[in-house]
């Protein structure tokens, strides 16, 4: 999408261009709290619903706008509620039930530094493992990063996207320095953009099973109030909704939470490169960090030195094999983010010893500079 | 004869209920309500949290949806804002409502969206094994208050009339045939209504209580469950300990949902 540049120019902040990007995936149903450095998403969106039939609701907290956006889901709505940290610890126990139920729904969490109310108004990338693991149990995530506006705003169309084709609840991750700076969105013509709505059954209500088992893993909830009468619950439960103590049962239904995520990942995995051909360094980095890693890589490369950089736009389910692809063509991996090398782990993880992976871990609320990352490549090589 | 296989699930039965547990009269006396106020199956919504009593949505023939503890009203919340044309029923326990989720019971009681509450108290967390809850009466002993409560019980029918609940009423099942006149009322109320249902629960409290037989527990719902115009006529002396059942609130006043449609209206039209 952002190389059509045939769109309208708007300057937008990325939260805004979110809320932007929900109106176009056709989400209609906002519920949130107040929480810095997200509130930008639902102060646009209480604007903009009412006047086109939209529902927005502030809730009483976070726990309650997380169940309210299942909730609408339930009713066929796309759905969208948006957080930071402290918020998005508060929501796990709910993303948990929505990927239990296989509720689709969006979450944006513009991400602050932890632990606890950390820092409010600060860039961190502190979530992305709470992204995968915050909610107890095995299951599947998506979970999106956008690193500007522009990808804000498309990430978000994706999110929605993916949601309502893979039933399931999509986290957008955002940082600080993503959400609140303002820059220029190419907005496509909405023709141009693909919208993907949810699956009917094309079954009758009397042979209806909103769980039945298909070879792509992914269930067809109808939306209530359509004479489809099922049940939902967070229960460990049968093709039928209803709640199970089979061992049999329980066990393929975990199995497959996990496998509609894994087997179609091809699909969900997107990653950008650039200057990776020759590349001797690789750099992993997303979100607002992509972008200093960018001009690090022009530095880099002004001085000879074969940089190049490979940004996840999907963080998980992670993209393994770009990673190890990187890793055997490479002399040494650095991955600089916002934390104590929570997505590093990864890469060390994915390229499996094929080179050396450096940390460059910040957590005192300052952004990483360009230099930084080609003072730690010039150290390298 | 009521015709009660219109409504139910058949084929989930045997209920989990302990024998002697006044959640099944509950659930009839909810169907017979729902046959009352003429509302079509397909078009009802019944939300759950977690406790013996939310386990009820699994029993009944409609778009059944059994969430997290405490958490049933915020969902509920979802499903009404959502789609404006459904009826909303919750169904939730002492501990569900009044503990873990207050927050959510007083907020939507503020908003007046058009949800029928029925809450279950029995005095207890059950499906634990009978921890005290928000509701277990000063004294009585419990799993967790093995020596009698120190706390003060909530008021719990109280607390939503003073959230801004549009109707309140409280009953038991020793009353049924008030018990279902109540939740026909709420189903009928447009706004955030709440019957606060009394119902024994022999296994997790009445056993710790000296109730230990369901018809023991009955008898105490008997003498000190009073409907409205009795409890008038009697002394504070006589009120002591006693609960007064019956319609306690009803006003009418801005829905929600009515007033965010309105909101939508007057954007569009600008008027
Ligand atoms: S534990 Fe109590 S409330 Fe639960 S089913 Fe048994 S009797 Fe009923």
């Amino acid at each position: 999408m952002s190389n059509d540049h045939s769109g309208r120019i708007r300057m937008m902040q990325g939260n805004e261009a979110c809320a932007e990007g929900a109106l176009v995936a056709g989400c209609r149903f906002f519920a949130g709290y107040p929480i810095t450095p997200s509130t930008e998403v639902a102060e646009h969106l209480s604007v903009k619903f009412p006047k086109i039939g939209g529902r927005f609701i502030q809730m009483e907290d976070e726990i309650a706008a997380m169940g309210a956006i299942i909730g609408a889901s339930l009713t066929g709505m796309k759905s969208l509620t948006a957080t930071s940290g402290p918020g998005f610890s508060l929501k796990q126990e709910n993303i948990g039930y929505a990927c239990m139920a296989e509720v689709p729904c969006v979450i944006i969490n513009v991400m602050r530094g932890g632990p606890s109310t950390g820092m409010p108004t600060l860039p961190a990338q502190m979530d992305v493992q709470q992204a995968r693991w915050g909610t107890h149990g095995d299951h599947g995530i998506i979970v999106l990063s956008a690193s500007s506006a522009q990808e804000s705003y498309e990430q978000t169309i994706r999110a929605f996207n993916l949601a309502e084709k893979y039933m399931t609840p999509v986290i957008l991750l955002l940082d600080e320095i993503v959400g609140h700076t303002t820059e220029k969105v190419i907005i496509p013509d909405e023709s141009k953009i693909e919208i993907v709505n949810r699956r009917k059954p094309a079954e009758k209500p009397k042979d209806y099973l909103p769980y039945r088992e298909t070879e792509d893993c992914i269930p067809t909830l109808a939306p209530f109030g359509t004479g489809y009468r099922y049940n939902v619950t967070g229960l460990c439960h049968n093709e039928t909704g209803f709640p199970t103590n089979d061992n049999k049962i329980i066990g393929k239904l975990v199995h497959r939470l996990v496998k509609k995520i894994v087997m179609h990942a091809d699909d969900i995995i997107e990653v950008k490169k650039t200057m990776l051909d020759d590349a001797e360094i690789g750099i992993f980095a997303y979100g607002s960090v992509s972008r200093s890693a960018r001009s690090a890589v022009l530095k880099c490369r002004e001085m000879g030195i074969k940089a190049g950089l490979l940004e996840p736009k999907v963080l998980w389910p992670f993209p393994k094999k770009e990673v190890l692809a990187m890793a055997r063509k490479v002399k040494a991996i650095i991955v600089p983010e916002l934390n104590m090398g929570q997505m590093a782990r990864e890469v060390e993880l994915a390229s499996r010893c094929a080179v050396p992976v450096h940390k460059l871990g910040r957590v005192d609320g300052n952004p990483i500079d360009p230099r930084e990352i080609v003072d730690m490549i010039k150290g390298v090589v | 004869m009521f015709n009660y296989l219109e409504y139910i699930r058949e084929k989930n039965f045997p209920h989990i209920w302990c024998a002697g547990c006044g959640d099944g009269i509950v659930l009839k006396a909810i169907l017979r309500a729902i046959e009352k106020s003429g509302i079509s199956l397909d078009e009802t919504v019944m939300v759950s949290g977690i406790g013996c009593s939310s386990r009820t949505p699994g029993y009944v023939d409609m778009n059944t949806l059994h969430t997290t503890h405490g958490r049933a009203i915020p969902f509920a919340t979802g499903v009404k804002h959502g789609n404006p044309k459904l009826n909303v029923i919750v169904i939730t326990g002492d501990g569900d409502a009044t503990a873990i989720g207050g927050n959510h019971l007083i907020h939507a009681a503020r908003r007046n969206i058009d949800i029928t509450v029925l809450l279950y108290n029995n005095y207890i967390y059950g499906m634990t094994g009978g921890q005290c809850s928000p509701t277990t009466p000063t004294g009585s002993r419990a799993a967790t208050a093995p020596f009698g409560n120190i706390e003060p019980p909530f008021n719990t029918s109280g607390l939503a009339i003073a959230a801004g609940a549009s109707f309140v009423a409280r009953a038991d099942v020793y009353n049924v045939a008030n018990c279902e006149k109540m939740i026909a009322m709420a189903l009928a109320k447009k706004g955030f209504s709440l019957v606060e249902i009394l119902t024994p629960c022999p296994t997790a409290f009445g056993r710790r209580n000296k109730m230990a037989s369901p018809v023991k527990l009955m008898e105490w719902l008997r003498d000190n469950a009073v409907p409205a115009a009795k409890w008038k006529k009697m002394t504070e002396e006589e009120r002591r300990g006693r609960m007064e059942t019956g319609v306690l609130m009803d006003v009418d006043k801005p829905e929600y949902t009515a007033e965010y449609e309105k909101l939508v209206t007057s954007l569009r039209t600008g008027k």
